[in-house]
Order: structure tokens, then C-alpha cells, then sequence
């Protein structure tokens, strides 16, 4: 053989090698996925056993008697992200589009980069800020006015009622959609910049404002995209730990006031999970956080389905 | 009023309430940061940086809690880039066909938005579980499994960026494809797949949930194998406790990490100059 086919060889041998560890690693990445859920249906093994369904839907968690059941805690999780969107997403549409249509284009890099921090802040901070910052404040002088004015309202008065803690279900789902305002309106001003010009001049064109070029143009071509943007921001609300746990005040319990403590899968997590003794207490939290998961990822992918379908379209004239 | 005052209206209120939603944002940005000056800047001393934590009532830093944070994230950026990066080389340069990549690829951003307590939970199951008890390298792997999406994600869209006559250059003049990748296309993209790293050192660093099962605590500095202090843990731990004294050194820890991660985060948008819109 001459040298020439040695090299060659020997070439072609370090080629397959190389690609051959990269599509390891790729593959590695999609069995992390896996290896998640399997560990954790593993682990969560007696508690499955031990309560079955009724897991979800009991609303005891007393680990003195070995009771668990998550409702409590799932309820939570639902209901905090829940009212955290109703919050931001309003504000989000309202930032991305203040941030494509109306600031002047020297003004939109430096003001996308300050909201962008919003999400860098660490979720650390947010608790800190919620507990010892935001939560006085709004016990002394948001909470009793809000009490008072909707005491007397059909169905609303009894969301406000009780006494001003600070803490508690209302506080977290505020700073919740603080939290993922930065996440709902990067991807809504993406989604907004990729609209062909040339629909919005036909508009302007036609004699139309701002807002209706907006309205009638701008969220009809990008609907997919905003409402993956939403299932985006909710999956971040949904699995949201820190934040949570220092504001939501952790009680076991299904109050009807929204200004009552309550809990959630991910507090829930980090306050018991270090000091549950037990195997069948361990395992209810496994399980826990492999509702978490599930729910998570159920919401994450339709997200992930609703940009694609949206870039697929777009993907004609790109 | 007729119909073009009304619409003239309706026009303005809408973008008068898209300025408040603005303004609305930033002002909690603000007053975040103020805050945390204001309740930071006076717990930073030398002694932060040179005493270990203590017990409450009596003087002590953070030394331990910044070094076990230091080590973590090194061990978790050090586990986490190469898989990353990787797994990003071949979903940009090979995996055009077939569907493993576009199954990771899809995998992969579900990872970088999925709830890292889970990711917590799933260290502690298969790694401290199986040895029996928390240490330093448990948390280190859980970071890794953080650090991983954001490197895989940036060095997928960087090399994509590259354009395709450098391929096809290399290829022309006989290069093999481990060359041509390694010499040609990362070497293009290496400020850009730098970022990524960035970011994902300033993700990790914030990080308490995965750490809370996995490193715990330590009252000292301790090697790898022990329970590690870290900021993070060590903040929520001083945060949630009635002691003063603990909540101006959470503070100030609290200062540090919001700095790092921050000014991580500004030179990473920096670096990274928007990728041009088709």
C-alpha cells in the first residue's frame, strides 16, 4: 500500500471517530431527557404504588401520618402561573410593541437589553426582594385597599378577603409575572419583527393608525408565534422554585383567598425534600417533582410546535 | 366625534398604555437594583471575602459559601461545554439528515426551559442516592446538566452563521472533516460559541434549586467529596432565618451574585451582535 492510501486511511478513520463522538454527544443529550423521567418514575415508585391516583386529587399532606397527596401543591403551581400570565402577558404585548413599532430605533437596542436583565436577575434575589422589599409594602398599602373595595363584590370580594400577611398566593403570582414578562415579550418582539414590511406598508398605505396595523395586520400573521411565546412564559412560571418559596408563605392547604398562604410542587420541593425521612415521604416528593415535570414538558412542547409552525410558515420568504 | 377622531383615539390610548407597559417594566428592573445596593453595599467588607460563614451573633464572611460556588460552576462549566459544544457541532455540521438531530434539537430547548429542581431531583436520584450522601461534585453535575442546552443551543445557531464556501474551501484542499470543523468553522464561530459559555456560567451561578439536593451546605470549606457551602444555598439558608446579622450577610452575597451574573449577562449581549433577520 502506498503511503498516499495509508493517509488517506488513516484519515478516514479519524473522520468516523469525530463524527461518530459528536453524534454521541447529541445522542447523550436526548437519553438526559429519558434518563430524567426514568430516575424519577423510579424513584417516585413506592409513593405510586401506595396512593395511586388519589395522589392528585387528595388534599392531605401530613407526613406525621404518612398521607400525601398533592393537591395542595399542584393547585398552587396551576393558580400562581395561571394569574401570573393574566398579569404579564397584557404587559409583555405592550413592551414588544412599544419595542418594534414605537421607540425610536437608536432606543430599542439599549431598552430590549434592560428588559432582557429582567430575566438574568437571579430568582434568589426576586424571593429576597418579595420577602423583606415588596411584601411589607404591599400588606401596608395595597392589600387592605383591595380588601376593602372588593369586601362587598360578588364572587371577587372573597378572592381579597382575610387579613394582610404580604405573603401568600396574590404576592407570588406578582412577582411570578415580573419574572417572565422578560421571556413572553422577547419572544413576542421577535415573532413581531418578522413580519414582511411590506403587509404593514399596504396598511399605512391604506390610511391606517399604528395600533390598527397592530391589531389587524401585525397579530394575525404572528398568532402562533405569540401564543408560544405565552406557553413559553408559562413553563418558566410553572417550574420556578426560589422566587416562590420565599413569598408563598408554604401551608398545606386549599384557601379560597388568593391572599391566604399556599404552597407549590416546586416550594414544596425545597422546603420538605432535605428533610423528609421515610421512604414513602421521599417518594411522594419524587413524585411531586415528576408531576412537575410532566406538566412542564406537556406545556413546553406545544410551545415549541406553535413557533415551529409559525417559522414554517414564514419559511417561504426567509 | 367621528369616525377618524375615534380611530385617531383609540390610537393613542393603546400606545400611551404600550409606553406604561415599558415604563412599567424598567421600574421594577430599577427598583430591584436599587435595593439591592441599598442593602448590599453595606455587608461588603474584607471579611466577606476572607471569613468562613458563621454562627449566628458572632462576625464571619462568605469565603467558603464564594469558593464552593467557584468550584461548582468550574466543574459544571467543565463537563457542561465539551458535551455542548459537541452535540452542537454535530447537530450544525452533520445531522442534516436523519432525525437525531432534529429529536435533540428539540430535546434541547425543552432542557433549557425545563424546571432545574427537577434537574436537582434527578442528580440526587441517580448520584447521591447511589453514594449516600451530598457532596461538591453532585452539585457540579447538576450545574453541568444546566450549562449543557445553552452551549449546545449557541453553538448550533453560531456555526450555522458560518457561511458555507469556508467548508467548502477546506474540503477543496483536501481537508478531513475533524480538521475542517476544528480549524475552519468553531475557529470562525468562537467568539460567538465564547458567549455561550458566558451566559451559561451567569445561569449557573444564580442557580439555587439544583443545588439545594445535591451540594447542600457546609458551615466550612470542605473538599469535593462533602457537603459544599455555595452563595446561593447559603443566601436562602441566612434569608429565611430570624438573625439580623445572617440577613445583611445575605445581602451582600445576594450583591455579589446580582453583579456577576449581570455583568456577565451585559458583556454577553455585547459580544453577541444580533444575528442579522432574513
Amino acid at each position: 500500500m502506498s503511503d498516499q492510501a495509508k493517509r488517506m486511511k488513516m484519515q478516514r478513520l479519524q473522520d468516523a471517530l469525530f463524527v461518530g463522538s459528536t453524534r454521541f454527544f447529541a445522542f447523550l443529550v436526548l437519553a438526559t431527557l429519558s434518563g430524567i423521567i426514568i430516575s424519577l418514575i423510579y424513584g417516585a415508585m413506592p409513593s405510586i404504588k401506595a396512593f395511586g391516583l388519589s395522589f392528585i386529587t387528595s388534599t392531605e399532606w401530613n407526613p406525621v401520618t404518612e398521607q400525601f397527596g398533592a393537591w395542595p401543591s399542584i393547585r398552587g403551581t396551576l393558580l400562581s402561573s395561571f394569574i401570573a400570565l393574566l398579569i404579564a402577558v397584557p404587559l409583555s404585548f405592550g413592551i414588544a410593541l412599544f419595542l418594534t413599532e414605537l421607540a425610536p430605533v437608536w432606543l430599542r437596542r439599549p431598552l430590549g437589553i434592560a428588559i432582557e436583565l429582567l430575566a438574568g436577575v437571579p430568582s434568589i434575589i426576586y424571593g429576597m426582594w418579595g420577602l423583606f422589599i415588596f411584601a411589607p409594602l404591599f400588606a401596608d398599602h395595597v392589600q387592605p385597599w383591595l380588601t376593602e373595595t372588593t369586601a362587598n363584590w360578588p364572587l371577587i370580594g372573597e378572592l381579597f378577603a382575610g387579613p394582610p400577611m404580604g405573603i401568600g398566593m396574590f404576592t407570588a403570582a406578582l412577582i411570578l409575572a415580573i419574572m417572565i414578562i422578560p421571556f413572553i415579550s422577547s419572544v413576542m418582539r421577535d415573532v413581531f419583527e418578522v413580519v414582511p414590511p411590506m403587509l404593514k406598508e399596504s396598511a399605512y398605505g391604506l390610511g391606517s393608525t399604528t395600533w390598527e396595523v397592530v391589531w389587524n395586520v401585525v397579530v394575525p400573521y404572528t398568532k402562533n408565534g405569540i401564543v408560544g411565546g405565552v406557553m413559553l412564559g408559562l413553563g418558566r412560571a410553572l417550574g420556578e422554585t426560589m422566587a416562590v418559596t420565599f413569598v408563598i408563605g408554604n401551608a398545606q392547604q386549599v384557601m379560597p383567598s388568593l391572599f391566604d398562604p399556599a404552597t407549590t410542587i416546586s416550594a414544596t420541593l425545597a422546603n420538605e425534600f432535605t428533610e423528609a425521612h421515610g421512604e414513602l415521604y421521599t417518594a411522594s416528593l419524587i413524585e411531586l417533582g415528576l408531576l412537575l415535570f410532566v406538566i412542564t414538558f406537556i406545556v413546553l412542547v406545544l410551545s415549541k410546535l406553535l413557533l415551529l409552525r409559525l417559522q414554517r410558515s414564514e419559511g417561504a420568504h426567509s | 366625534m367621528n369616525l377618524y377622531t375615534r380611530r385617531r383615539l383609540i390610537n393613542y390610548i393603546s400606545l400611551g398604555i404600550s409606553l406604561f407597559a415599558m415604563c412599567f417594566g424598567l421600574f421594577w428592573l430599577f427598583w430591584i437594583l436599587h435595593t439591592l445596593f441599598s442593602n448590599g453595599l453595606p455587608g461588603i467588607n474584607m471579611a466577606l471575602f476572607t471569613q468562613t460563614t458563621p454562627a449566628p451573633g458572632s462576625a464571619g464572611g462568605l469565603a467558603n459559601a464564594i469558593l464552593g460556588s467557584l468550584q461548582m460552576s468550574l466543574v459544571g462549566v467543565l463537563i457542561g461545554t465539551p458535551i455542548g459544544i459537541m452535540a452542537g457541532t454535530y447537530l450544525a455540521e452533520f445531522g442534516d439528515r436523519g432525525w437525531l438531530a432534529p429529536a435533540t434539537r428539540f430535546i434541547n430547548d425543552i432542557l433549557l426551559a425545563a424546571p432545574s429542581i427537577v434537574i436537582g431531583l434527578f442528580v440526587f436520584q441517580i448520584y447521591v442516592a447511589q453514594v449516600e450522601h451530598f457532596s461538591g461534585w453532585a452539585g457540579g453535575i447538576a450545574l453541568s446538566l444546566l450549562v449543557i442546552p445553552v452551549v449546545l443551543r449557541t453553538t448550533e445557531n453560531m456555526l450555522r452563521l458560518v457561511p458555507s464556501a469556508m467548508r467548502e474551501a477546506a474540503y477543496a484542499l483536501g481537508a478531513p472533516q475533524w480538521k475542517m470543523v476544528l480549524f475552519v468553522t468553531l475557529r470562525a464561530a468562537k467568539a460567538g460559541v465564547a458567549t455561550g459559555i458566558l451566559l451559561a456560567v451567569a445561569r449557573i451561578l444564580g442557580e439555587t434549586a439544583p443545588l439545594l439536593f445535591t451540594a447542600l451546605n457546609n458551615q466550612f470549606f470542605s473538599n469535593m467529596n462533602q457537603p459544599m457551602a455555595n452563595l446561593p444555598v447559603v443566601i436562602f439558608q441566612f434569608a429565611m432565618s430570624p438573625y439580623e446579622d445572617w440577613h445583611t450577610l445575605a445581602w451582600a452575597g445576594a450583591l455579589l451574585i446580582g453583579l456577576f451574573v449581570l455583568g456577565l449577562n451585559v458583556i454577553a449581549r455585547v459580544m453577541l451582535r444580533e444575528p442579522k433577520q432574513h
